[in-house]
């Protein structure tokens, strides 16, 4: 009987192209294998909460899914042995230990490699039988050692009938008929489709067969060649129950045109489901016990579909109310419910009872491509310029003859603004994304190292733009890597030094004003200022006595610089914190550090949360506007031409609260044309990046606004102290300063 | 309409083939005729935002339509004396090689189609415009046009446009 499960692999797709789908199905793997290291990290290997194992037991089983219906094999192959074994951790059958979780993680990875291959993303041929085996082994633990025959599924007894999972996907045919007879509660049937028109019809049949999984198997009885009346026959092998089919059939076929019929008794094929659906079949208790009772009442079972409508909907009732209370039941060996529905099959009763739950979950999210959101973002981007140049000309009108236009101009306001936070909103996703990949780093990274270490994370929850999101992930990763490699020390160090013996690294993500703060801390060795310095001098870096700890420590910024006294395959290769600094600068954040020898160390990256929508200050030189984030704005003050002083021929500072700051004239760096008799630089604003401060001189501020950034480099090129452009009330162009480039200009 | 036009232009024929329609205007005293397909709108000219320390010839950028539009005089670009902006100032939107650009000319005249034999190789001559951006010079009765393979133009370096 092997060959009736031959239809469940990789068929179906002749006439109906799989790839279109393959993208979605990888992108949805990604997901359920991220999650299940997630769950996989954070289980409690003494005490596993239910909850997660089954969460986890979804992942593999969504992934394995979606290989089977899309034809990786070796995916699905690998998720199954990783379904058996989290199946019976789930029911208790065994315990859940460290060895466990560890050859799961590596199933991950291998799965992540596997599925890496069918995108085309590596090349690299991966061999998961020797950890398949090793999965089985776990998945065997106390239970009989040869599991892969399924001729150790049959025995009556009902726990080791859900064990049948641990049987490979192609059963021993031999291993049938020894199956007793309650076992699986599946039955065979024979199922007479037509006369149709169009006997293709038909074979969609069989295609849900291979789409859903748990629902049997089906084997034509005609060789594909209809006879003479336009009838097909199918041998089919289920658990459902003719209503169940009937529904699923009529997608296909009217239901007028399907007879059922059972081919003969149950119980030969009692292993079959078990075998080729591990997942859904087992997936709960209450089946094995449940079944119990469908065997016997099968056989009129048959003739289902003439039954009155009513009295099938009392029964799956009846049948949904006996599923639920074996399920609540949490030991697998239950006897038969004490309500046991009068006809049909228990089994598929329960599993829409868990469909709808799953479903409600599914519905609750939409996957949409990030373009068509970018699409969305840029048409509200409009929406807020039109906006804003209907508001100023609104400012010109009489406000009461023109009450109503007024009113409405308000609203209008009121609405974009809202629509554009929304619209923004959507791109956000949550910095716990970041931060969920640094458990699993570290934890292979510390055992490699021989280092204990416990990661903290602060503020998961803190939304960051996406496109940030995955800018950042590189530098985080590498200083959160840096951190573990470069700052905590090994156990026995610490211990000597007074400290726990396991090290602590926090990350944490805060909002502050119009930007992200992210911090890397760690309680280890920290920086030690003499050897930067001797590095740095050797390095032939420009350095002095005179030098605070703070402009030392900034020098592991500097590229070509690594202070690790022996490279690692893990960093220490001399390109690191330079492009991590490189990076943040890129994205137009700031990366600050700080560190006291011997307690640890905390580099604080500052990142502006989207790079679309940008709270600015737009300042008057000239004629001309220009827009300076407002993120980089310290303070302004009515400029006071007493205070300032000249150094050294040109250079200019003033003298602001005890601090000499560099003169930066914004109609100097841009050439602004000045008519003869006008004097500039009325104002003066403090700007701050990259740790340092410079004073901008300004005519006039006009007034601070959230402005849309626009690149300038789209149709032009890149400008000198202009980091992009913006759209003004008025419908003219502004250009938007780069406060980074103005102040390292000004302090070099 | 913008997204049909950059769909024909990346269809575009290799500049050896020589478009057939042209959209002709006037530099100085000569008469100019650019392939029609590169070019997306022709619109009045307004004033744009100055970019500091850029050649004199970009005046600047504009806002089309939410894009931002660097503006290229080309009366500048060729130095043919006094650059007036007026009411009747237009400005060519070009869509070349993926970028949105503007240029500003002396007067738009129309639209020619000129017919294979009437596109000469241009001589050794010496027009405003470098020769090395001339494909020809077609003559429709008894105008001159110099055809000028704009997209290579723009795209130079001298024009400081890519960076």
């Amino acid at each position: 009987m092997s060959e009736t499960t031959s239809t469940t692999g990789a068929g179906g797709g002749a006439d109906f192209d799989l790839t279109q789908f393959y993208q979605v199905f990888f992108e949805e793997a990604g997901e359920n294998l991220a999650n299940m290291e997630t769950l996989l990290l954070h289980v409690d290997v003494t005490s596993p909460d239910d909850e997660d194992l089954n969460a986890i037991f979804r992942c593999a089983h969504s992934i394995k899914g979606g290989a089977a219906t899309f034809g990786f094999q070796d995916v699905a192959d690998l998720t199954h042995v990783m379904e058996t074994l989290l199946d019976r951790l789930r029911r208790h059958e065994l315990a859940l230990h460290a060895g466990m979780v560890d050859v799961l993680l590596e199933s991950g990875d291998t799965l992540r490699g596997l599925l890496g291959r069918h995108q085309g993303v590596t090349d690299v041929v991966i061999d998961a039988s020797e950890l398949v085996a090793r999965i089985r082994a776990h998945a065997d633990g106390s239970a009989a050692p040869a599991a892969p025959a399924a001729v150790k599924v049959v025995v009556p007894a009902a726990p080791d009938v859900v064990a049948a999972p641990a049987a490979a996907p192609v059963p021993a045919a031999a291993a049938v008929p020894a199956a007793a007879p309650a076992a699986g509660g599946a039955r065979l049937l024979t199922i007479t489709v037509g006369p149709l028109d169009q006997p293709a019809l038909a074979d969609n049949l069989a295609d849900l067969f291979n789409e859903i999984p748990g629902l049997g198997t089906i084997e034509r009885l005609d060789d594909g060649t209809p006879d003479a009346g336009g009838l097909r026959r199918f041998k089919v092998s289920t658990t459902s129950g003719d209503d169940d089919l009937l529904d699923l059939f009529s997608f296909h076929v009217a239901r007028e045109k399907v007879v059922i019929a059972p081919l003969q008794a149950c119980a030969p094929v009692a292993a079959e489901p078990a075998a080729t659906a591990p997942g859904t079949v087992a997936a709960r208790p209450a089946e094995p016990a449940a079944a119990k009772p469908a065997a016997a009442p099968s056989a009129d079972d048959g003739y289902g579909f003439f039954v009155d409508v009513e009295a099938q909907k009392e029964q799956v009732r009846q049948q949904k109310a006996a599923a639920a209370q074996a399920e609540a039941e949490a030991e697998p060996v239950v006897e038969p419910p004490a309500a046991p529905a009068p006809t049909g099959a228990p089994a598929p009763a329960a599993r829409p009872a868990r469909g709808d739950k799953q479903a409600a979950v599914d519905s609750a999210t939409l996957r949409v491509s990030v373009e068509k959101v970018d699409q969305l973002i840029n048409l509200v981007g409009e929406l807020v310029i039109t906006q804003a140049m209907l508001a100023q000309t609104g400012r010109n009108l009489d406000p009461i003859a023109h009450q109503q236009l007024m009113g409405s101009l308000v609203d209008l306001e009121r609405n974009t603004r809202a629509l554009q936070e929304s619209v923004m909103a959507i791109r956000m996703i949550p910095m716990a994304v970041v931060f969920n990949r640094f458990p699993r780093m570290l934890r292979d990274l510390a055992g490699k190292l021989g280092k204990q270490v416990e990661l903290h994370t602060i503020g998961e929850a803190t939304e960051l733009d996406k496109g940030m999101v995955e800018k950042i992930t590189d530098p985080l990763t590498h200083l959160v890597r840096n951190a573990l490699d470069h700052g905590i020390e090994l156990p026995a160090e610490r211990v000597a030094k007074g400290k726990p013996a396991s090290g602590s690294i926090t990350l944490a993500a805060e909002h502050k004003g119009g930007s992200i703060a992210i911090e890397v801390r760690d309680d280890g060795r920290g920086l030690s200022r003499e050897k930067i310095y001797r590095k740095a001098q050797e390095r032939g870096l420009p350095v002095h006595d005179q030098m605070t700890d703070h402009e030392v420590f900034q020098l592991i910024f500097e590229p070509g610089f690594s202070t690790a006294d022996q490279v690692t395959d893990v960093s220490g290769r001399g390109v690191g914190m330079d492009v991590v600094r490189r990076n943040i600068l890129a994205l137009g954040g700031t990366v600050d550090l700080d560190s006291a020898e011997g307690y640890g160390m905390r580099v604080t990256v500052r990142l502006p949360l989207t790079l679309a929508i940008m709270d600015g200050m737009s300042v008057a030189v000239g004629e001309e506007t220009y827009i300076l984030p407002l993120a980089s704005v310290v303070e302004s003050i009515k400029l006071d031409e007493q205070y300032i002083k000249s150094v050294a021929g040109s250079n200019r500072v003033i003298e602001v609260r005890e601090e000499f700051l560099p003169v930066v004239a914004l109609d100097e760096v841009f050439s602004v044309p000045r008519f003869e008799d006008q004097a500039g630089g009325g104002i003066m604003i403090v700007i701050e990046a990259e740790g340092s401060r410079v004073a901008l001189l300004v005519d006039e501020l006009v007034g601070q606004q959230q402005v849309v950034v626009k690149n300038l480099e789209a149709n032009y090129r890149k400008v000198p102290g202009v980091s992009g452009a913006t759209i003004l009330g008025d419908g003219r162009v502004a250009l938007i300063l780069n406060v980074g480039q103005l102040v390292r200009r000004a302090r070099h | 309409m913008q997204t049909a036009q950059l769909a024909m232009n990346q269809m575009a024929v290799p500049s050896a083939v020589k478009p057939r329609e042209y959209l002709t205007f006037r530099l100085g005293a000569e008469e100019y005729g650019i392939d029609i397909l590169k070019v997306q709108e022709i619109r009045g000219y307004e004033q744009p935002t100055r970019i500091a320390n850029a050649p004199s010839f970009i005046k600047g950028v504009v806002n089309l339509r939410g894009v931002i539009v660097p503006i290229v005089d080309l009366r500048l670009r060729f130095g043919l004396g006094s650059a007036e902006y007026n009411s009747f100032t237009v400005v060519i939107i070009l869509n070349v090689g993926g970028r949105v650009i503007g240029v500003v000319v002396d007067s738009v005249s129309d639209v020619l189609e000129l017919p294979p034999d009437a596109v000469r190789d241009a001589p050794e001559m010496s027009a405003v415009v470098e020769s090395s951006y001339i494909l020809g010079l077609g003559t429709v009765g008894d105008r001159m046009l110099i055809l000028m393979d704009i997209e290579q133009l723009i795209m130079s370096p001298e024009m400081a446009i890519i960076g």
